[in-house]
């Protein structure tokens, strides 16, 4: 059984806020639902199944779903960080593909910038989290644990930071242009560079923006998709893995992405080179070049000059990627970049995105995502698409 | 390692963060105020691994605990020099095989580099807890004295 053609992503919504001090966050997940129901054209008393992750207020799925008053036979609050909600998408698609749900929606919305939470930040203690008494005396922070992949990476193949800088830089140029983005000043790989140093060999502008915001999908069956007046928008295939320390066989070099991006390219009958846009989770500079190599974009340790000299901007580089301009310049919103990676490859297979970014003939994309801690445990997702 | 301050990095000792307490970690915790370090072995398929878990991450075997020789090398590291202290996060591997979650003290953060050999050094966290970090093994010099308290 597979999901490939069994679903389309009918719907998608980003939300334009970038702080929302006097909003709550199930207020702003309502507000995406809503987004993405009005991009779909259909209703709330549509919606048959429901998805959300970590981000979610209350209990699951449970206390949003009732915000919501959704009337539900299908629930899934699958969460492996950043990147469940291309999870989300699969799982979705599975569902309806079992007869599980017609019209799945799945939301994410959060407000780190008004709370003051940030990579940089101690993340909370959970005490009974079994790594716990081993790890919280030394604060391994979001962005330390990325600094020393990125550390490894560069001692391994000769990575250099100038390499890394290039995807913050192709992120800047694609942000000029969108009016909601964060930071919309296109910067150079000197600015990169002389930017503070948070966790060396991460700088400042290495590390993506912290936002309030949140974001929306709906997905459906393939004749609820035909009924509506939008692009079809197909899912084709998708994969999923998790990655530890394995029991103390630490090899920072990959990510699990390379599991779940073979699997997804395998499901669609795709492969990288086939690919005309890539949404790529963008937490860091380094997390790009990981998930590009172990998706197949270039060969292990070949990311820092695949990514140099502007090769990710669109319309002039090889491979067009993150063209709202990302986590790293225009949205990172419940600091998990998840639904938005998805949102922006919508936007391309639709034609819809900025005119100066869109790419053309744009009619296959990958959106893929790092969700926890790429140097101690996380999972990805990677999800292939296709305009019909 | 470029871009950090020359700030000596300190021992911080009787600064880390409390470790949680565990069952599970108990012992691991009551040997280091002996100045012994723990890590576990398992029984079954003969394997030591890292963090200690009472059945084996590689067959699910029982484990024992044994003495470590404290002795490793630099896996990756990084320096947070906008931290008051200056301090790292690290990763370690240990002779005994096993790569571990740690922090490089009381050095200079030009120093450090990736292969760099390191020797165990229990630093007190807030609560007294002795936390397993390393210092830097002097290149072709003697090993640096274990600190007593
Ligand atoms: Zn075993």
């Amino acid at each position: 059984m597979t999901i490939h053609g069994r679903a389309h992503l009918v719907g998608a919504y980003e939300h334009p806020t970038r702080k929302a001090p006097d909003k709550s966050v199930a207020q702003l997940h309502a507000e995406s639902a809503a987004g993405a129901l009005a991009d779909a054209g259909l209703t709330k008393d549509d919606v048959d199944g429901y998805f959300c992750a970590g981000d979610a207020p209350g209990l699951g799925p449970l206390a949003m779903a009732d915000y919501l008053n959704l009337r539900l036979r299908h629930l899934d609050s699958t969460d492996i960080g950043g990147a469940s909600y291309i999870a989300h998408v699969a799982h979705a698609a599975q569902a309806i593909a079992m007869g599980r749900c017609n019209v799945a929606l799945i939301t994410l919305a959060g407000r780190p910038r008004s709370a003051g939470h940030s990579g940089t930040a101690a993340r909370p203690v959970i005490a009974d989290a079994p790594d716990s008494p081993w790890e919280t005396p030394f604060g391994p922070t979001t962005v330390n644990l990325y600094a020393m992949c990125a550390r490894r990476h560069m001692h391994e193949f000769a990575t250099t930071a100038e390499q890394l800088a290039w995807i913050k830089v192709a992120a800047s140029h694609h942000a000029q242009h969108n009016p909601d983005a964060m930071l919309r000043d296109v910067v150079t790989v000197e600015d990169v560079l002389a930017s503070p140093m948070v966790a060396d060999p991460l700088h400042r502008l290495d590390c993506c923006v912290v936002s309030d915001g949140g974001g929306a999908l709906v997905v459906a069956r393939p004749e609820i998709a035909r009924s509506l007046r939008r692009p079809l928008i197909r899912v084709m295939g998708a994969g999923e893995a998790h990655k530890g320390q394995g029991g103390g066989e630490v090899d920072l070099t990959y990510s699990a992405a390379r599991v779940s991006g073979p699997a997804a390219f395998a499901e669609a009958g795709v492969t990288p080179a086939d690919i005309k846009y890539a949404s790529v989770y963008d937490s860091f500079t380094i997390t790009v070049l990981m998930q590009l190599e172990d998706l197949g974009f270039c060969g292990k340790g070949q990311g820092g000059r695949f990514v140099a000299d502007g090769n990710l901007i669109s319309g002039t580089g090889r491979l067009p990627v993150n063209t709202d301009g990302g986590g790293l310049c225009n949205n990172h919103p419940a600091n998990r970049g998840g639904i938005t990676k998805v949102i922006e490859a919508v936007r391309q297979l639709r034609g819809e995105a900025h005119p100066a970014v869109q790419v053309r003939n744009c009619d296959l994309a990958v959106a893929t995502g790092i969700g926890g801690l790429l140097g101690s445990r996380h999972g990805a997702a990677t999800l292939i698409l296709g305009r019909e | 390692m470029s871009g950090v301050s020359s700030t000596r990095i300190p021992l911080r000792d009787g600064d880390w963060p409390d470790p949680p307490a565990s069952p599970e970690a108990a012992p691991f915790w009551a040997a280091a105020r002996e100045g012994r370090f723990l890590l576990r072995r398992c029984t079954a398929c003969g394997k030591a691994h890292w963090y200690p878990r009472t059945l084996c991450p590689f067959c699910l075997g029982e484990t024992a605990w044994e003495e470590a020789s404290g002795e490793g090398t630099i896996y990756s590291v990084t320096v947070l020099p906008r931290e008051d202290p200056v301090r790292t996060v690290a990763y370690v591997t240990l002779a005994e095989g096993p790569t571990m979650l740690t922090s490089v003290v009381a050095c200079d953060p030009h120093a450090l580099a990736i292969g760099q050999p390191v020797r165990l050094v229990f630093a007190r966290s807030r609560n007294g807890t002795p936390v397993p970090c390393f210092r830097l093994v002097a290149a072709g010099g003697p090993p640096e004295p274990a600190l007593s308290w």
